[in-house]
C-alpha cells in the first residue's frame, strides 16, 4: 500500500481512453464498476469537449458479480458495436475488473463484430500508470492496423530523402498529442507553421484528430516527429524497427530546443543547406519575442532567481534548459514522476550539477520543494498544493492539469510563439522588480506588506501570497495570518515544521534574538535560504548559538 | 425505436405499484452514469475539518476525488488513498500492517485531525478487505486521540449520495445515547441554513435541535427515545433506520426544497414535538409569503417548460414536485439511482398524477428518450451536460444541487434561481 495525497497519474485505462477520445473512429468498452464513468468529466469539463467520450462501460454493481459478468461485457460489447459503428474497437479492463478477470479482450475476439479491428488491452493497473496506459494503447492500435502492411524482414529502408526522388515536399507525422496532454492543441498548429515555413508538410497527426484509416498512412511519410515520448515513444520505436521510419527526438520546447529541432528535422530530411540555415539561432532570435524580453534590463532582477522543477520528464528537461539558459535563472531541483523516461532526467540534472528527483510521491516532492527554498516553482498541479502550503510563488508547466490550463486563447508551449507564452507565464507570479526592491527597503508599509505581490491584486492582509500564478478562489485565510508574522513565513518558507517559536533551530542550533531580527529583513523570498545558510555555516563553525554577527559571516560565506 | 413510450409494460412487471395512488415506476438496467459514494469526501470534509478521509482503492480512486476537488488548491490535504499494489493484491504484504503503518504517517503529518475515515472502494470490497476490523484495532491504538471509523464508498454498493448515507451510518454508534427528547436535523446543511432554520424551529418554541453531521466530528449529537428525526435529505435510508433502531421516531415529511417542501417539513416537525398550530403558522406564515415572492420571477422564466431529471443524487424527486408545483414546469420524466418508498412516499403523494419516474438508468436509451423529447431543461451529471448542450439542449448540472444552500423557504428563490439561470443565460447570450 502506497499513501497518496495526490496522484500525479491516473490509471493506465485513463491514457486509453485518452487515445480513444483523442481520435474519431474508434471505440472503447472498458469492463468497469459503477462509478467509473467519473473519468468522462475529464474530457467534457477540463477538455470541454462538446462530445461525450466515445466509450461504453460496463458499469457492474455488486448485485451483477452474484451473475454472469462476462454476459455484460459480451452485451455491451454488441450494443456498442451496432450503437457507434466504430473503425476499430477496443476492449479492456478498470482496476476493479482487472480482479473479477472476465478476459474481455479475449472475449471480444470470439465475437462476430462485422470484420472490425478489435484491440484487446492489457493494462495493469496496480502497477502501471496513465501515460504508459496510453502509449500502449496507441502502440497496440497502430501496430494492429499496420501489421497488414509489414515489409518482409530484411527490406531496404526507405530514404528520408525519397521526397526529392519523387518530386514533392518532405514530409513527417507528428505523433504523440493527446486530449489532457499539456497544450498538446496549440502545440500542433505551432510545430506544423513551423515546418511548414521550412517547406515540410504534416501527414498524419494522431492520435489527437486522427481516425484509423489516418493512421494507415503513417508509413507514407518520411519520417516521425516524436512530440510526446510519454505517449508516443514505444510507437516511433516500433515503426523505426519495422517501417525503418527515422525519429525526430529533440523537443521544441524553448529557443534553443526549437533551433535544434528544426535542424534535426531537416538535417535527417537531408534538406537544401539554405533551408537548414534557416534554422540557426540567430535566425531563431528574431522569430520569438522571449530572447529580446530576457536581455532587456527590466529581466536583470531574474538573474540567479531559485527555480524548482517538477513535471514529466518532457516538460521538465525543456523547463530546465529554458530557466538556466534562456532566463538567468538558477535550477535549484529537478525532478520527474515519469519513470519511464527517467534517465533523460538524469542526465539534464547533471548538467546542472543536480541530483535528479525520481518519484511519483506528492509528500517527497514537497520535502524536496522545502529543502531547496526556490522562489519559484515550475510544477504541475500537484505542485501548485505544496508551493501554497509553503508561500512560493508558481506556474504549471505540465500535467496534471485542471481546467484553467486548457485556456480558450491560443497558447502552445512549443515553438517560437511557446516561447513566448512562456516568458508571460513564468515570470507574472514573480514579485516585479520595483515592488521587490521597496519591499526590501521599507518594511513597515501598511498595504504593501511582507510577501505582497500587489500585481496578482490581493488585498493587502496577504492574499497576496497566494501561491499560484492564476487567482484562486480560496480564502487565503491561513495564508493571511502567515504574512502578518515574518517568522511563520521564514519557517514556512525554510520547510521548517510550523514551530511556532523559530528561536531554536534543528540540531540543537539556537538563534539570538538579534539573529532572528537581522533574518527578518532579508526579503521573504531569499529569506529561507539564508536561514539555511546560516545553520549550515553555524554548524559547520561548530557554533549553537546564531545571531546577527552570524549571519553576515554566513552571506560573505556563501557569496558568489 | 420502442423507446419514445417505455412505461406501461415496467408498472405491470414490478407488480404493486399500479394498486396504491403512485405514479407508474420504469426500472432500467444498463450503463449508468453516475459517481459512486467516495465523491461524497468532496462535501463531507469541508461539513467535518477535523476528520480525514482515508480511501483504500486504487490508483482511479484517488483520480476520481481529486479530479473532482482538484481544482481547489489545498496547503493541507483533508483526504487520501491508499493505493493497493501488486504486493497487497498477492498477499506477499500484510495488508493489515500496511495499513497500520500508512496512518501512522499520515497522523505524523496532520496531528490535529480527530476522527480518520477508513472508506472502502470496489478493489477493497472486492479482494474483502475488512476495513471494519482494520478501524477495530486502529481505535485500540490510537484511543483518546484519534477516532477510527469506516464506511463503504464503493461504486458497485454505493451511488453518490449514498456515500454520505454510509458515512452517517459509521457514526451513529459513537452518538451517545439519551432518552432527552430533542429534533435531530439528519444530513448536510450549508452553514448558513442550519444556523436559520435551528433559530427558526427555536422561535417555534422548539429547545433543542441538533445535527448529523456536525460541524465538529468529535461533537456527536445523543440519539434515544425522546429523538426525533428530521432528514433533511432524501437519500439517508441506512442511516435513519439505523437512528430508528436506537429508540429514535422518524417524522414523515417532504424534503425542505421550495416553499412548499419546506413548509410541510417544518410543519411535520413542529406538529411532532407537540406544538400548537398557531404557534407554527404564526412562524411559518411571513416565511412562507416572503418565499413565494422571492419564487415569482423565477416562476416566470420556468412556466410550462419541459424537464427531464437524470438520475444522479435521489434529490430528483423532491426537486421535480418543487419544480412544478412551484414553479409550473411540466415533468417528462424524472430518474432517480434509488427509490426509498418509505422516505419518498410524502413526495410521491405531491406528484402529479402519471409522473414518469424511472429508477435505475439505461443511458444511452434514457438520452434516446431525451433527444426524442426535446425538453426545454435537462438537469444531469457533467459528463452529460456538455454534449447535451452542443445538441442545442440546456442543461442545468446536477452536482451543484448538492453544493449549495437550498433547504428551507428562504433559499426557495435560489434554489429555482438555479434552473432558471441556465435558460435566462441562453436568452441573454448572442454572438451576432
Amino acid at each position: 500500500m502506497e499513501l497518496t495525497l495526490w496522484t500525479y497519474e491516473g490509471p493506465p485505462h485513463v491514457g486509453a481512453m485518452r487515445i480513444a477520445t483523442s481520435m474519431e473512429g474508434v471505440h472503447y468498452v472498458l469492463h468497469a464498476p459503477q462509478g467509473d464513468t467519473y473519468a468522462d468529466l475529464l474530457f467534457t469539463m477540463i477538455e470541454r469537449r462538446d462530445r461525450r467520450p466515445p466509450v461504453t462501460y460496463t458499469t457492474f454493481q455488486a448485485r451483477d458479480l452474484g451473475g454472469d459478468t462476462a454476459e455484460l461485457v459480451k452485451r455491451s460489447i454488441n450494443d456498442a458495436v451496432e450503437r457507434f459503428r466504430p473503425e476499430a474497437l477496443l476492449v479492456g479492463e478498470s482496476c476493479t475488473a482487472e480482479l473479477i478477470q472476465d478476459q474481455p479482450g479475449a472475449l471480444a475476439g470470439g465475437m462476430d463484430l462485422g470484420g472490425i479491428p478489435v484491440v484487446s488491452l492489457e493494462l495493469p493497473a496496480y502497477s502501471k500508470k496513465e501515460n504508459w496506459g496510453a502509449a500502449e494503447t496507441f502502440y497496440q492500435l497502430v501496430r494492429a492496423l499496420l501489421k497488414p502492411q509489414l515489409p518482409p524482414p530484411g527490406a531496404a529502408k526507405p530514404s528520408p530523402a525519397r521526397w526529392r526522388q519523387e518530386g514533392r515536399r518532405p514530409r513527417v507525422n507528428l505523433l504523440g498529442p493527446t486530449l489532457l496532454g499539456f497544450r498538446c492543441r496549440d502545440d500542433i498548429l505551432e510545430v506544423s507553421r513551423l515546418l511548414g515555413e521550412l517547406g515540410i508538410d504534416v501527414t498524419v497527426v494522431a492520435p489527437l484528430g486522427a481516425r484509423p484509416a489516418d493512421l494507415l498512412r503513417i508509413p507514407s511519410a518520411d519520417a516521425n516527429v516524436c512530440l510526446y515520448p510519454e505517449v508516443a515513444g514505444p510507437v516511433c520505436n516500433w515503426l523505426e524497427r519495422s517501417f525503418g521510419m527515422p525519429v525526430v527526438r529533440s523537443m521544441p520546447i524553448g529557443i534553443g530546443a526549437t533551433g535544434d529541432f528544426l535542424r534535426e528535422v531537416t538535417n535527417l530530411l537531408e534538406m537544401d543547406s539554405e533551408v537548414i540555415a534557416a534554422a540557426t539561432n540567430a535566425e531563431a532570435e528574431q522569430r520569438s519575442r522571449l530572447p529580446w524580453y530576457s536581455r532587456s534590463v527590466d529581466s536583470t532582477y531574474l538573474t540567479g532567481k531559485r527555480v524548482f522543477i517538477f513535471g514529466d520528464a518532457t516538460h521538465a528537461i525543456a523547463a530546465a534548459r529554458i530557466a538556466s539558459r534562456e532566463l538567468g535563472f538558477q535550477v535549484v531541483g529537478l525532478g520527474s514522476y515519469s519513470r519511464e523516461q527517467a534517465r533523460d532526467v538524469r542526465a539534464a540534472a547533471k548538467e546542472l550539477d543536480l541530483d535528479a528527483l525520481i518519484t511519483d510521491d506528492y509528500l517527497v516532492v514537497e520535502k524536496a520543494m522545502a529543502e531547496a527554498a526556490p522562489e519559484l516553482v515550475l510544477g504541475t498541479q500537484m505542485e501548485r498544493h505544496s508551493a501554497k502550503r509553503l508561500g512560493i510563488p508558481c506556474a504549471v508547466i505540465s500535467t496534471p492539469l485542471h481546467v484553467q490550463d486548457v485556456p480558450a486563447r491560443t497558447s502552445p508551449q512549443m515553438g517560437w510563439e511557446g516561447a513566448n507564452v512562456i516568458f508571460d507565464t513564468w515570470v507574472h507570479p514573480l514579485m516585479m522588480g520595483l515592488e521587490e526592491h521597496l519591499i526590501t527597503m521599507f518594511r513597515h508599509d501598511f498595504e504593501f506588506t511582507e510577501g505582497h505581490r500587489s500585481h496578482l491584486g490581493g488585498a493587502p492582509d496577504g492574499a497576496g501570497i497566494e501561491a499560484s500564478g492564476t487567482k484562486q478562489p480560496t480564502t487565503g485565510a491561513a495564508a493571511s495570518t502567515e504574512t502578518t508574522t515574518a517568522t511563520a513565513v521564514a519557517s514556512a518558507a525554510a520547510g521548517a515544521t510550523a514551530a511556532p517559536a523559530a528561536a531554536l533551530a534543528e540540531n540543537g542550533l539556537h538563534w539570538s534574538p538579534d539573529g532572528e531580527a537581522e533574518l527578518a529583513k532579508i526579503p521573504f523570498f531569499v529569506r529561507g535560504k539564508a536561514r539555511r545558510n546560516a545553520e549550515s555555516f553555524a554548524r559547520a563553525q561548530g557554533l549553537h548559538r546564531i545571531d546577527a554577527e552570524t549571519l553576515y559571516e554566513a552571506k560573505a560565506h556563501f557569496s558568489r | 425505436m420502442g423507446a419514445v413510450a417505455p412505461w406501461a409494460p415496467a408498472v405491470t412487471a414490478g407488480g404493486q405499484e399500479s394498486s396504491s395512488h403512485l405514479p407508474p415506476v420504469l426500472r432500467e438496467s444498463g450503463q449508468r452514469e453516475v459517481f459512486c459514494g467516495l465523491t461524497s469526501i468532496v462535501w463531507l470534509h469541508r461539513r467535518m475539518p477535523d476528520a480525514f478521509f482515508l480511501v483504500v482503492g486504487s490508483r482511479t480512486c484517488a483520480h476520481l476525488v481529486q479530479s473532482a476537488a482538484g481544482v481547489m488548491i489545498f496547503a493541507e490535504p483533508r483526504f487520501g488513498t491508499a493505493i493497493l499494489g501488486e504486493r497487497d493484491l498477492a498477499g506477499l504484504a500484510d495488508a493489515n500492517e500496511e495499513l497500520d503503518r500508512l496512518v501512522r504517517d499520515l497522523l505524523e503529518r496532520r496531528p490535529e485531525i480527530r476522527t480518520l475515515f477508513l472508506v472502502g472502494s470496489c478493489p477493497s470490497e472486492v479482494i474483502k478487505l475488512d476495513l471494519g476490523k482494520a478501524a477495530e484495532r486502529l481505535n485500540g491504538q490510537l484511543a483518546g486521540r484519534v477516532r477510527v471509523l469506516n464506511y463503504s464508498g464503493s461504486g458497485i454498493e454505493t451511488t453518490f449520495t449514498q456515500g454520505e448515507d454510509q458515512a452517517l451510518l459509521a457514526m451513529q454508534p459513537l452518538m451517545p445515547a439519551s432518552d432527552e427528547p430533542q429534533l435531530l436535523i439528519v444530513g448536510t446543511l450549508a452553514d448558513p441554513v442550519e444556523d436559520r432554520l435551528i433559530d427558526l424551529f427555536g422561535r417555534m418554541g422548539i429547545e433543542r435541535v441538533r445535527s448529523l453531521p456536525p460541524r465538529r466530528s468529535t461533537e456527536l449529537p445523543p440519539v434515544g427515545r425522546g429523538t426525533k428525526v428530521l432528514l433533511a435529505q432524501p437519500f439517508l435510508s441506512a442511516t435513519a433506520r439505523a437512528l430508528q433502531a436506537r429508540g429514535a421516531e422518524l417524522i414523515p415529511a417532504p424534503y425542505p426544497f421550495g416553499v412548499e417542501g419546506s413548509r410541510l417539513w417544518m410543519r411535520a416537525a413542529a406538529t411532532a414535538c407537540g406544538l400548537a398550530p398557531a404557534a407554527i403558522e404564526a412562524v411559518l406564515a411571513p416565511l412562507v409569503e416572503r418565499g413565494r415572492r422571492a419564487v415569482a420571477p423565477h416562476r416566470e422564466v420556468l412556466a410550462g417548460k419541459r424537464l427531464v431529471l437524470m438520475p444522479d443524487s435521489q434529490l430528483e424527486l423532491s426537486l421535480a414536485r418543487f419544480l412544478h408545483q412551484e414553479c409550473g414546469m411540466e415533468l417528462v420524466e424524472v430518474g432517480t439511482p434509488y427509490l426509498d418508498r418509505q422516505l419518498l412516499a410524502e413526495e410521491l403523494a405531491l406528484l402529479p398524477a402519471g409522473t414518469a419516474i424511472t429508477e435505475g438508468q439505461d443511458v444511452e436509451r434514457q438520452l434516446e428518450r431525451v433527444r426524442a423529447a426535446r425538453p426545454d431543461l435537462v438537469v444531469c451529471g457533467l459528463g452529460l451536460a456538455n454534449p447535451l448542450e452542443a445538441e442545442g439542449i440546456a442543461t442545468k448540472w446536477s452536482i451543484e444541487l448538492v453544493f449549495s444552500p437550498i433547504h428551507g423557504c428562504d433559499q426557495a428563490g435560489d434554489l429555482a434561481e438555479l434552473f432558471s439561470r441556465p435558460l435566462r443565460r441562453r436568452n441573454l447570450l448572442q454572438f451576432s
